[in-house]
């Protein structure tokens, strides 16, 4: 069994809920297609050959990832700033606790970050009693709701308006309503005052660029920007792929992460911050440090093959295009990430014994490929971890009776005469009655007709239509 | 002497659609195609393939590259076992190995059926009749891997009789999969479901595809929830006078 | 920094050693000749940019103004303010069309702390652009000669932007300024008020950033000398 049941079952009901179902198919609908208005021939005509450029920038900057990492970090310097380098969560949380702690830094805020949802960075920081306040409108609901975010660039997608209020009712003191553009009003009073007081504030990064020793953050709510800006120290935590050799390859990257992402040309805010304030600049940090994480990523890099999985600019346009990302939803997935991209992340960040079901999650259909803005061969490495999984259940001796009958399968493939007499065979068994009550046949049957096997063949047929010519 | 075409009738069609398989040689046979069908064919080694299972899919692969390693065109009533052989042997063998050269030399010659109408012997009316509203179904490895996308809707066009209407999801996914359709049923029934609405949508009383398989998948939904639909092969379409 | 020095070289030295494994590469190694980026600046004139970008613009909800001369920005600037208070940056564009002697628009702060008081009760925000893109219906700020707030807090930004300065786009604006960094720590694009969907994909503006921004083009000749 690839799948525990308790995560089969979780499955189960997702499909079947049918206001889940709607909010997920609709907004993933929107999503979809605003990008497509955006990427049309019409709107874009370059389109295709920025999605090529994008993919060689990418290509090479990984490959070259020493250099850039060493360019990036001097030039941070040469602008006041401090690069840190983490293996792992604990060693991000440990920096971020020790500066907190000698900087009497009791409160900071923090805008959206997948990063920081890998290593569960809020959950660590709260262990040690340093407050993190998500400031991103729909991060902030999941945060006080306890919950994890349903869609890279739509965290709250799974929630109503009602849920909101329910979330905002228990834990604020306004006044409850369900309106969209009030809730939003009491999220931007209540997060006012965090971003005056924190003592830090921790954004991810779009983009590290290496000839400017900068960060780029695109978003649309301002919350990134007065994340960098208000708190008088500045973290920006991002995995080491995130690199691009220069600012000018923004002119590819800009043009497609917005586009892909949510339809929009640009995102409201890019912010483009090279270290903390200058002399002569009115505000901005005091300080300023990019932590360069690690955590699976270098051995990712080792396979030439899987290495594009890490080009990923975490637009989130796969997930809208993924028909199964549509009916099971973002929590579903285990880690941070869900959808086709989180189901080749995943089990290379966590090594593929662990959810072994998740390249399996996928019909194969290609969808997701299509949409990749950085051209991501999405569905050659989901076969590519199959095989992986597969290999690794034989090592460990589980899968035993579906591998014995894909060997068998092997074997007969070889052998025609065998191969038509174990066809013949099997249709006679799969018309007998009762036929459709075992193994695959009954999870066939589970939701739809099992089709009958033809009484002849098509080989069989053709013989006779042979013979009688 | 009209040319010659070599069929791989994929194990869907053999099994459970013989009648996709016969359609096909009969339109091949009405386009001036003499049409042989190898015995010794098996599997493109797709299911094994996709499943995770590379040496056994190898098996069926080296074993397709046999027996038609001399035919001049292999013509598959399926985009998803046409872009098995011309796609995904590749990944099969080493790039040195001999058999990843005939891989190679085989790829273009694998056709899928609506492509060689289109492509090679560049018909489009193949004199057929069909009376009814039918909408056409893309398949995945037909549509994103082939790129085939008008060809087979320029082919129904030209059916006497036959109005083909678009459906708004022509090119979601039908949730078949291969294992993916028995690993993750419920999934896998509710993409088809999706489908379903769509089809319903158009006032369409028939699904037309190129691929048996995601035929199979539908219509077994189809029948489940009650709905007035049928689904066709594009070979019986055209067969159909 | 004390205290965090012992993880920090660790961590430095073996990532990079993964990095290097991975990639079967040396240390000191050069890298591989690097890609360009597609940039082409498209042809659009002047007249057909402004057009452009209040196109772009307006579609977000912004809204776009024409001004001849400074001295109609003034106008402008208290037509909108309709004698609401506002922070004005230092910028001398904004000084020259006397924008800091309109009734309650305040400037010029000494220190941190009384711009960023200023700029949490002010209903509005008067900063120049040191570009404009036409494209995408962007103004650039840049932090030389911007303070960061102004944009950002006050529910409403009036921004000015000399026609000069109005570029057809990102690719011309990178081949004009390869180096953003050089000049300032903060080089900002913004495309239209705050926005999010973050509740059932419904359209909310300003929800951390201003609710509205308001663009002023100015033809004035001389405005360009910052």
């Amino acid at each position: 069994m690839l799948m525990k049941p308790e995560q089969e079952k979780q499955i189960r009901q997702t499909v079947a809920d049918p206001k889940i179902q709607l909010a997920l198919y609709s907004a993933t609908a929107r999503l979809k297609e605003k990008r497509e208005e955006v990427v049309a021939p019409e709107a874009l005509p370059e389109y295709q050959e920025l999605r090529t450029q994008a993919n060689r920038i990418k290509k090479h900057t990984l490959e070259n990832l020493d250099v850039y990492l060493e360019e990036f970090e001097a030039n941070v310097e040469a602008h006041g700033g401090k690069v840190v380098y983490a293996r792992n969560g604990q060693e991000v949380t440990d920096f971020i606790l020790g500066l907190a702690r000698e900087r009497g830094v009791k409160m900071l805020v923090k805008s959206k970050s997948m990063t920081t949802e890998e290593i569960h960075l809020n959950e660590r920081l709260e262990h040690h009693h340093l407050e993190a306040v998500e400031t991103d409108l729909g991060e902030y609901i999941i945060q006080l709701a306890h919950d994890r975010p349903y869609h890279i660039v739509a965290p709250a997608v799974h929630m109503t308006r009602q849920d909101v209020a329910d979330v905002f009712e228990k834990n604020l003191t306004d006044p409850r309503t369900e309106e969209p553009g009030k809730q939003a009003m009491i999220a931007r009073r209540n997060l006012r005052e965090k971003f005056l007081e924190a003592g830090i504030g921790i954004s991810g990064a779009n983009f590290l660029v290496a000839d400017s020793g900068a960060v780029c953050i695109v978003e649309n709510e301002g919350n990134a920007r007065l994340t960098t800006t208000a708190p008088p120290i500045h973290i920006a935590v991002a995995g080491i792929e995130k690199m691009i050799p220069r600012a000018r390859d923004l002119a590819v990257f800009l043009k497609l992460l917005a586009r892909s992402g949510t339809g929009q040309l640009l995102t409201v805010y890019t912010s483009f911050l090279s270290g903390p304030r200058r002399g002569g600049e009115a505000d901005g940090p005091a300080e300023f440090y990019v932590v360069l994480m690690d955590n699976g990523r270098t051995r990712l890099l080792a396979d030439a093959e899987k290495r594009q999985s890490l080009y990923c600019i975490r637009c989130g346009a796969c997930l809208n295009a993924c028909p199964v990302y549509r009916k099971i939803g973002g929590h579903n997935y285990p880690g941070a990430y869900s959808g086709p991209i989180g189901a080749i992340i995943t089990p290379q960040y966590q090594g593929i014994a662990k959810d072994p079901w998740l390249p399996f999650a996928s019909s194969l259909c290609g969808a997701c490929a299509e949409v990749c803005p950085v051209k991501i061969d999405i569905p050659k490495i989901l076969l590519d971890l199959r095989k992986e999984v597969m290999e690794d259940r034989a090592a460990r001796g589980d899968g035993f009776l579906e591998r014995k009958a894909f060997q068998m399968y092997g074997w007969l493939t070889r052998r025609p005469k065998l191969y038509a007499l174990a066809g013949r065979i099997g249709a006679r068994m799969a018309r007998a009655p009762g036929a459709a009550s075992m193994g695959p046949a009954a999870k066939w049957a589970s939701v739809r007709e099992v089709p009958l096997p033809a009484r002849k063949s098509f080989r069989d047929q053709w013989r006779e239509r042979e013979k009688s010519k | 002497m009209p040319a010659r075409v070599s069929i791989f009738v994929t194990c869907v069609v053999d099994q459970l659609f013989p009648r996709v398989g016969m359609a096909m040689a009969e339109v091949l046979e009405r386009a001036g195609y003499e049409v042989e069908f190898r015995e010794d064919q098996t599997c493109c080694g797709q299911p094994a393939f996709n499943t995770g299972y590379r040496e056994d899919a190898r098996k069926a692969a080296g074993h397709f590259i046999r027996v038609f390693r001399d035919a001049e065109f292999i013509v598959v009533p399926s985009g998803s076992c046409a872009s098995m052989v011309s796609h995904h042997f590749l990944d099969l063998f080493p790039k040195d190995s001999s058999h990843y050269e005939e891989a190679e030399y085989l790829a273009p010659r694998v056709i899928e059926f609506s492509r060689f109408l289109t492509d090679v012997a560049k018909v489009e009316d193949v004199g057929a009749r069909f009376e009814g509203i039918v909408t056409y179904h893309d398949s995945c490895h037909a549509l994103r891997e082939l790129r085939i996308k008008e060809g087979p809707r320029r082919l129904l066009r030209k059916v006497r009789g036959l109005e083909l209407r678009e459906m708004s999801a022509a090119e979601e996914c039908c949730g078949f999969g291969g294992t993916f359709s028995v690993k993750f049923p419920e999934v896998s029934g509710a993409m088809a479901r999706t489908k379903l609405e769509s089809i319903l949508a158009t006032g369409a009383s028939t699904v037309v595809s190129i691929d048996s398989s995601c035929l199979m998948q539908l219509q077994g939904v189809f029948t489940r929830a009650g709905a007035p639909l049928k689904t066709m092969h594009l070979a019986e379409v055209l067969a159909s006078r | 920094m004390a205290g965090t020095g012992e993880i920090e070289v660790t961590p430095r030295e073996e990532i990079l050693d993964r990095v290097r494994k991975a990639l079967g590469r040396k240390a000191g190694q050069g890298r591989d000749r690097v890609p360009e980026p597609r940039i082409r600046i498209p042809e659009i004139p002047p007249e057909r940019r402004v057009a452009l970008f209040a196109e772009r613009l307006e579609a977000l909800g912004g809204k776009v103004y024409r001004a001849a001369a400074l001295a109609q920005v003034r106008d402008i600037t208290a037509g909108i303010l309709e004698g609401s208070a506002a922070v004005c940056s230092m910028d001398p564009l904004l000084e020259k069309a006397g924008i800091p002697g309109l009734p309650g628009v305040v400037s010029g702060f000494g220190d941190e702390p009384s711009l960023r008081a200023a700029c949490a009760a002010a209903p509005f925000g008067i900063t120049g652009a040191d570009y404009g893109l036409a494209e995408t219906g962007s103004i650039v700020t840049r932090s030389v000669s911007e303070a960061r707030l102004i944009s950002l807090l006050p529910p409403a930004h009036i921004a000015v932007l000399p026609v000069s300065r109005m570029l057809t786009g990102l690719d011309e604006f990178y081949s004009e300024l390869p180096m953003p960094a050089d000049a300032a720590s903060s080089t900002v694009f913004i495309t239209g008020p705050s926005r999010s969907a973050d509740i059932e994909m419904i359209l909310v503006r300003g929800v951390h950033g201003p609710r509205v921004i308001h663009v002023i083009v100015v033809d004035e000749e001389h405005a360009t000398n910052r």
